[in-house]
């Protein structure tokens, strides 16, 4: 296996999860990830394996907005009788995660003393975390470290499925990678596995898929045994000179024509009683120099003015 | 534990295998089996795999359909029914709002052929604009509805459905939620049928609801229901379930696993039909136990009419009215009212991670269509379907949403009442279809000054891609007429119709203007395929020059989820970067990029 692609392997010390033989307990695990990762066909593969060992298997999923990437989760119990649906809060034996944001959110769904974490570092960022023009603004997602997973989960793995499966030539198959992880801590035979898996592949793609399910089988195995890497995660992010936004308008040049208006993203322009363009929300302007640019007649310029050199002005 | 009533049906078949199903699927099978020879739908999460796998059994043994809207479908399979043959409909809780006038009536008239009406209910909202109670609907209508708890349960209870429908001379609600229709567990399922068709009943009196003919209907229909009530006081659908006397539980439907899981050995009355409700069974149960508790999703309906039998009950004191049922939402009823002790404190942790809600696809087509509709300034009447997502950030254009077709008839209003922003509504192909043509005839009629785009993405988009009568094929796939959209607009007296390439930004925005430049109704088709369905699409992806890029965000307006921040930065903000497995190549982005750094990649990426 491929060193860089073991991102961290957290306090990875316990046994696989044994079943009763009779699991008069329903044994439960979530299924989490983003719409499109593939988050369905794990749990229907998970469902049959159960269903053929004999046990009852309920497997619940909400979709509809999954396709437009949304959250996309799924309900996997089964054991002699199965009631509910649903998995309650602090009930999960195992959490699968194909995304890093969504396996932090179902986090509390996880047995507190006994539940396993498996999750792919893989990051989809959804739009919504960029959206800020401010100068110096950071990306909203998760600032969860992979220490404070540790500390709260009793296993816990962090293992960069996608980048192992590109490396197989089908990154779709980051979700069989996951798979393979799972296959060690729960106790069906490698053959059942296998089976159902392959059953569950297009037939083009069984050669790629049964070795992206060995790779994250044997990832754990050894993950198990070796101590945790740095997390690759949790790089500082780089520092930034803080930047004020000042317009410059010539009046004379201006021809009221309105396109800065229109086209300010933040509307903080408006034409006043003479048809002039003018600064009427400065703090709302973030000095992306969209006006700058577009304005036909080069009446605005932009100054982006270092805290210094406001400091100096100042004074 | 379901078989003790199964030999009540007529429909009984001996070769049984077990299969994994959802809920829909089940519903689906057991319609096949009982003999359905006409189906239809109009979609609707989470109604809308049941049409969708009816269309996979053979064509020579029924007809799916999907038709324009809920009211269609129902007055198809009523037709059917009248024609002697077993029908079904399928719908979500809103739908029977737009199918309710023609149920109504047909309560009275009752069946020729057994029809079975499918609702799915919504209670949480997944998918949906409330979580109204179908249950109340059976109320007014004075008609029977069955709850099954799980995939079995659907699959038997549909079935059981056709008999009571034609034993009773009734159409028979069947209640899903959304929990039940989507959750894939064991069925043990049978074979098909054959029911031969009655011949068509002649007789005005029951089929013709003049008001004579329905004075009379009515008695009979009241009559109906009492009957109704000493069925399914006897039937094994009604599971009494003993246990411990000090309290006993009154449920039905999805909300019986969660007492289960909480509540393995207590008393409990599952009832199978939560209308009308065995009275004497109830009052039988409610004195076996000390205190009485209804668990029921939404509505009080069955713990109001306990109460109206003079019997005290508990239910919504403990369960809320609002929202999903659960193990812990049962859970935490049951500790309120004393019965369970409060479980330990989980301690839990809660990260707090980037929220993650749906939003529109890289490349969709709606994209372009509300950077126009925002650039406009105008007041935005929205409507239901993928685009009702641009109301959020970054797009932010919409200003009301209320339920299939509103937006004109909104905007009619909106305008006639002085509303001083310019009016567009926006409106999805299917939902135009659906019911926005009414709508559009009368803002015609009543000279409205407003524009209206219509979102022609050519499928049902929101519900998965589902063929409609302007993409040229039937649900099983089979070619169509095709509806032509602008002939039809302007038939209904627009006289300002034209037709913009969505994916042509600069086009968009001045037909847009145009179209609230002229004064009347003006029509503006915004036509691009959906990337998702019935093809994904997917050309050559873009990428940034990213030595060029002044990290503006002009294209991050675009809220494409193939775009982020990359590690690069430019005067203080994030360079943007493009996910080329994502990117579909719409070059919107390039489009609205202010330095022209965004073009089709050097070399292709490997799928």
């Amino acid at each position: 296996m491929n060193e860089q692609s073991k991102i961290a392997a957290l306090n990875a010390d316990s046994e696989p999860v044994a079943f009763n033989a009779a699991l008069a307990e329903p044994f439960n695990v979530l299924i989490v990830g983003v719409g499109g990762q593939g988050v369905i066909m794990v749990s229907k593969v998970l469902a049959a394996l159960a269903q053929a060992h004999g046990f009852e298997v309920k497997q619940s999923e909400v979709h509809g907005m999954a396709k437009r990437g949304g959250a996309v989760f799924s309900h996997v119990r089964f054991g002699q009788r199965v009631w509910s649906p649903t998995i309650a809060k602090g009930e999960a034996d195992v959490l699968i995660a194909l995304e890093w944001a969504e396996g932090l959110r179902w986090l509390p769904h996880l047995k507190r003393d006994t539940g396993v974490f498996i999750c792919d570092t893989k990051r989809i960022v959804p739009p919504f975390a960029c959206l800020n023009r401010k100068l110096g603004a950071k990306m909203r997602y998760s600032t969860e470290t992979a220490e404070q997973v540790s500390a709260y989960v009793s296993e816990a793995y962090a293992i960069d499925a996608t980048r192992m499966a590109e490396e197989l030539g089908n990154d779709r198959a980051a979700n069989v990678v996951l798979l393979g992880a799972l296959s060690t801590v729960l106790e069906f035979s490698l053959p059942e596995w296998e089976k159902t898996v392959t059953s569950f592949v297009p037939k083009k793609t069984i050669a790629v898929n049964t070795a992206a399910f060995e790779l994250g089988r044997n990832w754990i195995v050894e993950a198990k045994t070796a101590t945790p890497a740095d997390d690759a995660a949790a790089k500082a992010a780089p520092v930034h000179a803080h930047y004020s936004a000042r317009l410059e308008i010539t009046d004379a040049w201006c021809k009221s024509c309105e396109i800065c208006v229109k086209l300010c993203p933040e509307r903080c322009l408006t034409l006043n009683a003479d048809r002039i363009a003018t600064m009427t929300a400065p703090e709302k302007c973030t000095g992306c120099r969209l006006c700058e640019w577009l304005c036909p007649d080069f009446a605005i310029r932009v100054h982006l003015d270092t805290e210094a050199a406001v400091m100096e002005a100042a004074r | 534990m379901h078989t003790p009533w199964q030999a009540a049906t007529a429909l009984k078949s001996d070769a049984k295998e077990l299969r994994p199903l959802t809920g829909n699927e089940a519903i689906a099978r057991a319609a096949w089996e009982a003999g359905v020879r006409v189906a239809a739908a109009y979609p609707g999460t989470p109604s809308t795999e049941i049409l969708e796998n009816l269309g996979t059994y053979p064509a020579e043994d029924l007809h799916a359909q999907w038709s324009t809207n809920e009211k269609v479908a129902l007055d198809v399979a009523i037709g059917a029914s009248f024609a002697g043959s077993r029908a079904l409909c399928a719908m979500k809780h809103v739908g029977l709002n737009v199918a309710a006038d023609a149920l109504m009536s047909f309560a009275y008239i009752g069946v020729n052929g057994g029809l079975v009406l499918i609702v799915c209910d919504d209670p949480g909202i997944h998918s949906s604009q409330n979580e109204q109670d179908s249950r109340i609907y059976a109320q007014l209508a004075t008609l029977p509805v069955l709850e099954p708890s799980d995939a079995q349960e659907a699959y038997e209870f549909t079935k059981l459905a056709f008999d009571i429908s034609e034993e009773f001379d009734t159409p028979v609600i069947v209640r899903s939620t959304t929990r039940l229709s989507h959750t894939r567990s064991t069925v043990s399922v049978g074979l098909r049928c054959e029911v031969p068709p009655r011949v068509f009943l002649e007789k005005p009196s029951k089929n013709v609801m003049i008001p004579a003919h329905a004075r009379a209907r009515h008695l009979v229909v009241l009559e109906r229901e009492a009957k109704l009530k000493e069925y399914f006081a006897a039937s094994a659908i009604s599971q009494w379930e003993a246990g411990d006397k000090s309290f006993g539980i009154v449920t039905a439907g999805t909300c019986y696993p969660y007492v289960r899981e909480v509540l393995p050995n207590a008393t409990v009355l599952k009832l199978g039909a939560s209308w009308p409700l065995p009275e004497q069974l109830l009052r039988d149960f409610c004195a076996s136990v000390e205190r009485v508790f209804v668990v029921e999703e939404l509505e009080p309906i069955i713990e109001k009419e306990i109460a109206s039998l003079g019997i005290k009950v508990e239910g919504k004191r403990f369960f809320p009215r609002a929202g999903e049922f659960s193990p812990e939402v049962v859970r935490g009823g049951l500790v309120q009212a004393g019965i369970l002790p409060a479980p330990p404190s989980l301690n839990a942790w809660v990260p707090e991670p980037v929220v993650r809600p749906p939003v529109l696809c890289a490349g969709c087509p709606h994209t372009s269509s509300f950077m126009a509709v925002r650039a406009s300034g105008a007041r935005v009447a929205g409507d239901i379907g993928c685009y009702t997502l641009a109301v959020l950030d970054p797009l932010r254009g919409i200003d009301t949403c209320v339920s299939m077709g509103s937006s004109i008839g909104n905007a009619v209003g909106m305008a006639k009442a002085g509303e001083p922003k310019p009016i567009v509504a926006t409106i999805g192909d299917s939902t135009f279809l659906h019911a926005g043509i009414p709508a559009l005839i009368d803002a015609v009629y009543n000279q409205a000054d407003i524009a209206v785009m219509l979102l022609d993405n050519h499928i049902t988009a929101m519900t998965g891609g589902q063929e409609h009568p302007g993409t040229g094929k039937t649900l099983r796939g089979d070619p169509a007429p095709q509806i032509n959209y602008e002939a039809l607009i302007r038939a209904c007296g627009v006289q300002w119709v034209k037709t913009v390439d969505s994916y042509d930004l600069a086009a968009t925005h001045q037909a847009l203007r145009e179209a609230i430049a002229y004064r009347g109704v003006a029509v503006l088709i915004s036509n691009r395929p959906c990337v998702l369905d019935p093809i994904k699409i997917k050309g050559p992806p873009l990428e940034i020059n990213a030595s060029e890029c002044t990290a503006c965000q002009s294209c991050m307006n675009l809220g494409c989820p193939a775009l982020t921040w990359s590690d690069e930065w430019f005067e203080g903000r994030h360079r943007i970067k493009i996910d080329p497995a994502l990117c579909i190549g719409c070059t919107l982005c390039a489009q609205v990029c202010t330095i022209d750094c965004i073009k089709i990649a050097s070399s292709p990426v490997t799928p």
